[in-house]
């Protein structure tokens, strides 16, 4: 039962965040782009659920659907008039682009076949995280830990020194 | 262990069940008799002109920013407060000062943003 | 349950639709969305791995992968407000002049 529970959810899931990326990422509709992002980005909590980290999923909520993708509403509004909306979301040049997405992607594609991934068998139970990535924020990595405090301070410096001409 | 999530997949069905019921459930209810005078966004106000998009205020932007920066924060914050009592038994104050050194260099960030008035709504001409 | 070469899957095709994205669209923000895409994809990937060896350092690298995310938002989007402001279109084929 458990076994089937979790074939469905991932194949829900995964579906949910594969279509919502092909519309974010296709869809001539700039709106239909940034409302497509939010179910790719709740698909993908989903499947962090079921690779057994909750607390990733839990902030994949709070920072891309909660965050991220309201700055990135924002932006849209900012930017628009929605008389444009249906025009500005159009294509570059299309051949060139699929070509050479299309190799890069076989690459990866033949890449994740060639390597022989080593797989646990069986996998490891499913078991809360936050502590455990609690211990190795104050142990392995400290030092990434206290530098992404200044990688966010020169965020708060470098947007509000952009945004700032246009403010005033 | 899985199961534990069950209750939030049923929520989830839930709402969207909502939602959509309460979109369908009306239009097979509801009589269809449509006029123009119904048609109209105000039927007893003005008419409006232009379309209902605006371009927000930049001022949004600049709160939204500071929004998703203290989002990110409290993700490096919540695991350490998780730990910190039973790592603070063990080896003392040092937990505390790396958080506090963590939070010191980002309240630099927010005490910039005070300071050159980008928080401030209405703005003083300077 | 899938095997976690299915996760990588879903990964791999994610980060696909990321690039094609990046590379035919011509609205600034859209590539913004599809980088988001591909760093989604990067995590599921980060977070596979995690799980296949049983250990938590894919789940920690994942959490600064999203502290980069943040702040690529923030700073892109800044930038393409600004631009806005500076020519009136995000289009980057007209984003061809390179001083402010």
């Amino acid at each position: 039962m458990e076994a089937l529970f979790h074939v469905a959810t991932f194949y829900v899931f995964a579906a949910f965040a594969l279509a919502g990326a092909a519309i974010s990422a296709f869809s001539r509709r700039l709106v239909y782009c940034v409302f497509a992002l939010l179910l790719t980005f709740l698909g993908v909590a989903g499947l962090y659920v079921l690779l057994s980290a909750d607390f990733l999923a839990a902030v994949q909520v709070l920072l891309y659907a909660g965050g991220i993708l309201v700055l990135l509403i924002f932006g849209v509004m900012l930017t628009h008039e929605i008389a444009d909306v249906s025009t500005e979301a159009n294509f570059t040049d299309i051949k060139f682009g699929a070509v050479i997405s299309g190799i890069l992607w076989l690459l990866l594609v033949v890449y994740i076949c060639k390597v022989p991934w080593a797989v646990l068998d069986p996998l490891p139970p499913y078991a809360p995280t936050t502590r455990a990535i609690g211990l190795q924020f104050l142990g392995d990595y400290l030092v990434p830990f206290e530098y992404s405090s200044f990688v966010l301070l020169l965020v708060v410096l470098g947007a509000a020194t952009l945004a700032r001409k246009e403010v005033d | 262990m899985l199961f534990d999530y069950l209750s939030v997949v049923v929520l989830l069905v839930l709402g969207l069940a909502n939602i959509f019921g309460m979109m369908v459930l009306p239009k097979l209810l509801r009589p269809h008799n449509p006029t123009a005078q119904k048609l109209v966004a105000y039927e007893c106000g003005e008419n409006p002109i232009g379309t209902s998009w605006l371009q927000y205020n930049v001022r949004f932007f600049v709160v939204a920013l500071v929004f998703i920066i203290f989002d990110m924060e409290i993700v490096f914050m919540f695991p350490w407060a998780v730990v910190f009592k039973e790592v603070y038994a063990t080896s003392g104050p040092l937990p505390l000062i790396e958080m506090a050194f963590f939070i010191a260099v980002l309240a630099v960030g927010l005490i910039y943003l005070w300071v050159e008035g980008l928080l401030d709504w209405i703005r003083t001409i300077r | 349950m899938p095997a976690p070469l299915e996760y990588l899957a879903v990964s791999c095709i994610l980060f696909g639709i990321g690039i094609a994205g990046v590379l035919t669209r011509r609205n600034l923000l859209v590539i913004l969305m599809s980088i988001e895409l591909m760093l989604n994809s990067a995590n599921l990937a980060f977070l596979t791995f995690s799980r296949l060896h049983g250990q938590l350092h894919g789940q920690v690298i994942a959490i600064f992968v999203m502290t980069v995310a943040a702040a690529e938002a923030a700073i892109g989007l800044a930038i393409v407000v600004a631009l806005f402001r500076q020519t009136g279109s995000v289009r980057i084929d007209e984003a061809t002049r390179l001083r402010g």
